[in-house]
Parts: structure tokens; C-alpha cells; sequence
């Protein structure tokens, strides 16, 4: 009997669990912070330093969801997952956002049962070689041995990018960046293949960063945001809005320093839809009306992210490029609070 | 009849209500993890069905024997072949790690009761730092002691000058490419692989009967090696040799090994069989020592007072005795190798676990069918495995006397 009713009682305990799978808004709330899928260690998309402490503009936008859910962005609890690991985990219900450096395809989109809240930062696969090898483009490397990350598009981009221009090549995939690093590191291959900003920010763990460079060709497009499960609408509206505000705000030049003015000096319709004194844009999300004020005085606006840490003054040191505001020559553009 | 009450005294009937209870609960856990999963791929857009296989996969693998035997070809190739091409890799390094590992691990367990001091300590330190050291780390530290101990990839070390060379992208060996005719030298091949055995089993009837004994284990080799060798060249050497071939000279990208030229072993391969082979040898040493030490010391004595030799003493009284031992734990480190070689994906040999249910599965997303698949593979081997082991098992047995 005993051993019976064990058997009961863990039938019925794994029905209890199965049932949390409806609104992700309301686990979230119950359970106290946004469990967020991450890297395990980009240097400037998402990254632990010495403390322990993740950092990065993918987790700004973890702590830019727990801000506006909680008023707290630090109320997140990360979760380091291989690139492969990630949509399961994701689907599993292990995590409430993947916040990866993952890029947004077709395939994903559809066939995964995942969708993409947005695009955090647009980037392009490059390659990187050693400078001695005398290489100055991407079509130069027939008959190269090629390291790069399972389950990843870029595999994918990589062979088609050299089947396109009828080369050969041998690819090394490896499950962590850190072993593709290594490997690369130590000559197994002649060419280190993944999106140029994980370049630039794999490059500072080289033995000598400087003797490699980044061939000027891009492969491909990929743009990387948040994704969420597919058929949570609420939770789904909630992260796109979330990195909508972060974007919004540095266009309306909105920033942590100056966003506690605003509360107080005279501010314009837009600023104050912003803010959430005017209008109730907050609760249409099931937030908090303050909700994005919240997430500028803790996180910060998107340029204050970037520059912080993926810009110019970073060791990875990315110019904003394409990941400009459309109002400055980039493709940045977010639909407006209204 | 009687009464329903005195059911619960009964010994039988409470038993049979048990079972049934027990039953049923299963029944409802498997209906419940079914109708649950297939509800939440309702909800996420997704559906089973294993339609995918017969997709094109877009992707390059690392040259294996099993991309070699499977002709992968992107482009054209389907997930079907992807998930062949992984089952041939983690068969072959499971097959050649279980060879390697019981070779080096009846070595080492026979070394450790050697009475030679610097031979038994040797052993003994062999197998307690082995085994106490996870398998990954054993395997990061070979592949990155394999690849930083190679020449890079325009050097080499040349084992044998134009034919075998080993540098940091692999070794390279001469490469068989069977012609018309090369069928025939392979049946051969057979032909006097079964004859040397059965001169073998000729020669021990002939020893048990007259005493006279004669030299089978040469012979075999003479008649495998000299009878394949002439039927080889009596068809014409039907088999051709592809070499490495090696540039030093011209731009620095195209020197070194060059592609598709004679056969060459991946240092992942090296790396994983190594550590697969030599963490595992740990384990067998013991049980092969266990084993030893299992069989009464009189049996030794009883031998060598006949006069046998210490050798033989070991080969013909004591191992056959203590084979008995040793095959059932023997065969747990024989799956447990075959589901270690699994961790090979943290560095990029292509197997199973990290081209099927690594690349393939990030692409097509079939989580269920996919795992499902590939759990089906490791227990086919295991179970396989176990098969066979238990039938050499039985065989030792009747050995017995």
C-alpha cells in the first residue's frame, strides 16, 4: 500500500505541474522574477562577470520585462543554455523569455512554436581568420577547415555560402562557443565563423586577439531579439513592448538620468503617454501604468544598453551601424506608444 | 460465499487488487504524459509525424567514415542520412573503444598482481587516477593535448615518407578504393580467416589426441596474410591506393593536407576514442584483477607443480576460470562505454547525440520523434551488446568443468 499511494502521489503531483502552462503573466507573478534563457557567457550580449552578475544587451531586456512586470528589474533569474538547448527549453516552459542572440528565421518562427517579440540588435555572419594566413576575403578560403557552434543558422549560412561559390570546405562544429574558441585558438582550424558582433566579443578570449581579423564579407542576415512561446499573446505583447519602450525612449531622448524631470517638468502628450500619467497603456498589457518609466530609470534607454555594452568604449568596441536609429541612418524602429 | 470484509484478509485478493491498482496507475500516468504532451503541441502550432527525414539538410559534416560510407552530399542529402551517418560515428568509436578499453584493461588488471614492483605500482596509479576523474574533463584534456602536441595544419609529422602523415586536422593514411574484382580478395579474406580458425580447432584436437602440438597461431596468420595477398594479386590488385597528398609549397591557405586525397582520421575521433578507451580500461583492470584474485591460489599451485609455466599458467587455467567473474561486469562497461561516447559532442566529433539530435533537431524542431529516435539507437546497441555478452557468458560456462 505504501508503495501504491508513493505511486499516486507522484502521478498526481506531475498532473499539479503540468497544468502551469497557460498564462505566462501570472506564473511570472506568482513565482517572483522572469526566469530568462541566456548565453552561457557572450561578452556584451550576455555575460557573468567575476561576481557572478549577468550583463549584456540581451540581459537588458530580461531585466527591461522584470521592470515592467514587477517595478524591479532585478528580479530575474538567468538560465544558461547551449545554443542547442535553447527552443527546448524555451517550449519545456523552463524559461519565460529566451533572451540568446538568437535570430529570427522562417523556420523558427513556424516550425518551432516560438515567436519572435523583436529585433534587439541586427547582425550579420563574418568570419574571422588569423592575419598570417594572408587572407583578405571570404572567397579566397576554398578547401578550409571551418570551426563553428551546433545549432546555430550559421552552419547553415556557412555551407551555403560555399556551396554558392562552389568551395570546399571541412566544418568543426562544436557544442559550446568556449571549445570553438579553444580549438580555433589552437590552430585546429583556419576560419572562426559566427555572427560579427559574437566575433568581436569572442576575439577579446583569443591568446592574441590582434593577430586575427574579421573578413570584410557578411553571409547573411540575422537579425537577434527575444523570443516567447507561441499562444501567449499577453506575455508575447509584454516583451515587444518592453524593448518598443527601450527603443522609443532613446528617440524621444528619454534616458535613466533625465526621466525623474520628466515626472515633474512640463512634458509633452507623447512623454506623458510614455510615463504612464496619461492614457492607460500600462493595464491594456496587464501591468503597471508606470511601466515603462520603470524600465528607463532602472535599465536604461537602448543607446544607454549599447553603449554600455556592446559600443565603441566596450572591449568588444561595435559602432551602431545598421543598429541605428532610422533617424539616424539606421534600421532602428519602433511603433509608437499611442 | 463469504462475506466482502474478509477479502482484506485474504492474501490473493488483496494482492490482485494491488496489481490491478498498480496497473491502472500506469495506464493513467502513460494516458496522462500522452494526451498532456499532445495537447501542448496543439497549443504551441506543432504536430508529430516523422515527415521531416525526407527533408534536404543544409548543412556540412565534419568527413567521417560515416559521411564517407553515406556519401553525404549537402544539398542532396536528407535528415534520414543525417541520422545514418550518426549512428554509423558513435558505432564506430563505441566498437573500437570497446576493443581498445578490453585490451589495455586486461593488460593493466594483470599488470597490477605482477610481482614486479615499478610494473604493479604502475598499474595501480594508471587506474586510480583514471577512474577518478570525470570522463569530460579526460576528454577535453586529450583533444586539447592531441591538438596542441600536432604540428599545425601546413606542418606534419611524416610516419611514413608520401603515405601516412599526422598533423593538427587529422592523421592521414593510404586509402583502400576497391575495383572491379575487389569483392573476390574480400571473400578471400574470409575464406582464410574461417580456415585459420579452423586450423586452430584442427591443431588442439590433434594436441589433445597425439600430444604433438603445432604452431596454428602462425599458421593462421601465414594463411590470412599470404593467401589474401595472393588472390590479391592472381585478380590483378583489384584494390587501389589513395595517398595523401601533401603541399608545402604555394599560398599558405592551400599547404598542407589536401582534401579528398587518401583517408583521414579526425583528431576529435582520436580524442574521443582515447579517452573512451583509456577511462574505461581503468574500470576493466579492476574487474579483470577482481576476477583473478577470485580464482583459489591452490589452482596456481596445482599448475605449476604439473610444471606449467607462469604464462601459460595465466592463459590456459586461471583466465578461462576467471572469465567466469568477470564477463557480467565486463558487459555494464561495455554499454556504459557505448553511452559515454555520447559526451563526444562537447567536441565536435560527429556523432549521434551532436549532428541528429544537436544540428538536425535545432533545425527541424521534432523534439519527441527526434530524442525518441535516438533513445531508440543507444538501447538497440545496449541491448545488442548485452546479447552478446550474455551468450559468450553461457559459452564460458560450459567450459566449465
Amino acid at each position: 500500500m505504501k508503495k501504491l499511494s508513493l505511486i499516486v502521489a507522484g502521478v498526481a503531483a506531475l498532473a499539479a505541474a503540468s497544468v502551469a502552462q497557460a498564462g505566462t503573466l501570472e506564473d511570472v507573478r506568482a513565482k517572483g522574477f522572469v526566469q530568462c534563457g541566456v548565453s552561457q557567457g557572450l561578452p556584451g550580449f550576455s555575460n557573468p562577470d567575476d561576481q557572478g552578475n549577468w550583463a549584456g544587451i540581451d540581459v537588458d531586456l530580461c531585466r527591461a520585462v522584470a521592470a515592467a512586470v514587477f517595478g524591479d528589474a532585478n528580479a530575474v533569474k538567468y538560465t544558461p543554455l547551449s545554443a542547442k538547448q535553447r527552443f527546448t527549453a524555451l517550449s519545456s516552459g523552463e524559461i519565460d523569455i529566451l533572451s540568446r542572440n538568437t535570430t529570427w528565421t522562417m523556420t523558427r518562427d513556424t516550425q518551432l512554436g516560438l515567436n519572435f517579440a523583436g529585433v534587439n540588435y541586427y547582425d550579420g555572419q563574418g568570419m574571422m581568420v588569423p592575419t598570417a594566413l594572408g587572407v583578405n576575403s571570404a572567397t579566397e578560403l576554398d578547401g578550409a577547415n571551418i570551426c563553428t557552434n551546433t545549432g546555430t543558422t550559421t552552419e547553415l549560412n556557412i555551407t551555403d555560402y560555399f556551396r554558392a561559390n562552389g568551395m570546399s570546405f571541412n566544418l568543426v562544429a562544436f557544442e559550446k562557443a568556449d571549445e570553438v574558441v579553444a580549438a580555433y585558438d589552437a590552430g585546429r582550424c583556419d576560419v572562426y565563423t559566427t555572427d560579427r558582433s559574437g566575433l568581436a566579443a569572442q576575439r577579446t578570449k583569443l591568446t592574441n586577439p590582434d593577430d586575427h581579423k574579421v573578413l570584410p564579407e557578411i553571409i547573411s542576415k540575422e537579425p537577434l531579439g527575444p523570443v516567447v512561446r507561441q499562444g501567449d499573446d499577453q506575455w508575447f505583447n509584454i516583451v515587444r513592448w518592453s524593448l518598443n519602450a527601450m527603443i522609443n525612449a532613446e528617440e524621444m531622448g528619454i534616458t535613466s538620468a533625465n526621466i525623474n524631470k520628466l515626472t515633474y517638468n512640463d512634458k509633452t502628450p507623447a512623454e506623458a503617454r510614455f510615463i504612464g500619467t496619461e492614457g492607460k497603456f500600462g493595464e491594456e498589457l496587464g501591468l503597471a501604468n508606470d511601466w515603462a518609466y520603470k524600465i528607463i530609470s532602472q535599465v536604461g534607454n537602448y543607446a544607454e544598453s549599447y553603449d554600455r555594452n556592446v559600443g565603441p568604449n566596450t572591449p568588444l568596441k561595435l559602432d551602431r551601424g545598421v543598429n541605428a536609429l532610422w533617424s539616424q541612418g539606421g534600421i532602428l524602429y519602433a511603433a509608437p506608444i499611442r | 460465499m463469504s462475506r466482502p470484509s474478509s477479502l482484506i484478509y485474504d492474501r490473493q485478493a488483496r494482492s490482485l487488487v494491488f496489481q490491478v491498482l498498480l496497473i491502472l496507475a500506469l495506464v493513467f500516468g502513460a494516458w496522462w504524459l500522452g494526451s498532456n504532451t499532445l495537447v501542448n503541441l496543439a497549443a504551441q502550432g506543432k504536430t508529430l509525424g516523422f515527415g521531416f527525414l525526407t527533408q534536404t539538410s543544409g548543412f556540412q559534416i565534419n568527413a567521417t567514415l560515416g559521411t564517407w560510407l553515406m556519401e553525404y552530399n549537402v544539398g542532396s542529402s536528407t535528415y534520414l542520412d543525417v541520422y545514418v551517418i550518426g549512428i554509423i560515428n558513435t558505432f564506430l568509436v563505441a566498437a573500437l573503444g570497446i576493443i581498445g578499453a578490453t585490451i589495455l584493461g586486461f593488460t593493466m588488471g594483470i599488470m597490477r598482481l605482477s610481482k614486479n614492483f615499478v610494473i604493479r605500482s604502475f598499474a595501480t596509479v594508471y587506474v586510480e587516477v583514471l577512474r577518478n576523474i570525470p570522463l569530460l574533463l579526460q576528454l577535453f584534456f586529450w583533444y586539447f593535448a592531441v591538438l596542441r602536441s600536432l604540428p599545425n595544419r601546413r606542418g606534419q609529422i611524416e610516419i611514413f615518407e608520401g603515405a601516412a602523415g599526422i598533423n593538427i586536422t587529422g592523421l592521414y593514411l593510404p586509402a583502400p578504393l576497391p575495383q572491379d574484382g575487389a569483392g573476390i580478395v574480400g571473400v578471400a579474406f574470409i575464406v582464410f580467416v574461417i580456415a585459420a580458425f579452423w586450423i586452430g580447432s584442427w591443431a588442439k584436437k590433434r594436441q589433445y589426441e597425439t600430444g604433438q602440438r603445432f604452431p596454428a597461431f602462425w599458421a593462421g596468420v601465414a594463411i590470412i596474410f599470404f593467401g589474401t595477398a595472393l588472390v590479391y594479386f592472381v585478380m590483378g590488385q583489384p584494390i587501389d591506393w589513395s595517398f595523401p597528398v601533401f603541399k608545402d609549397t604555394g599560398p599558405l591557405l592551400r599547404r598542407g593536407f589536401q582534401i579528398g586525397n587518401g583517408m583521414a582520421i579526425i583528431p576529435e575521433f582520436i580524442a574521443v576514442w582515447l579517452a573512451l578507451t583509456l577511462y574505461t580500461a581503468a574500470f576493466i583492470a579492476e574487474i579483470v584483477r577482481a576476477g583473478i584474485l577470485a580464482i583459489a591460489k591452490g589452482q596456481t599451485e596445482a599448475s605449476y607443480s604439473l610444471g606449467i609455466r607462469p604464462g601459460t599458467t595465466l592463459r590456459l587455467v586461471i583466465i578461462p576460470q576467471a572469465l567466469r567473474v568477470i564477463i557480467p561486469p565486463l558487459t555494464s562497461q561495455y554499454l556504459n562505454l557505448t553511452k559515454n561516447s555520447s559526451l563526444a559532442v562537447a567536441i565536435a566529433y560527429p556523432e549521434l547525440v551532436s549532428i541528429f539530435a544537436g544540428t538536425a533537431l535545432n533545425q527541424v524542431g521534432k523534439e519527441i520523434e527526434m530524442i525518441g529516435m535516438m533513445m531508440i539507437v543507444y538501447l538497440t546497441f545496449s541491448l545488442l551488446t548485452a546479447a552478446f555478452m550474455n551468450w559468450f557468458n553461457a559459452r564460458v560456462k560450459l567450459v566449465e568443468r
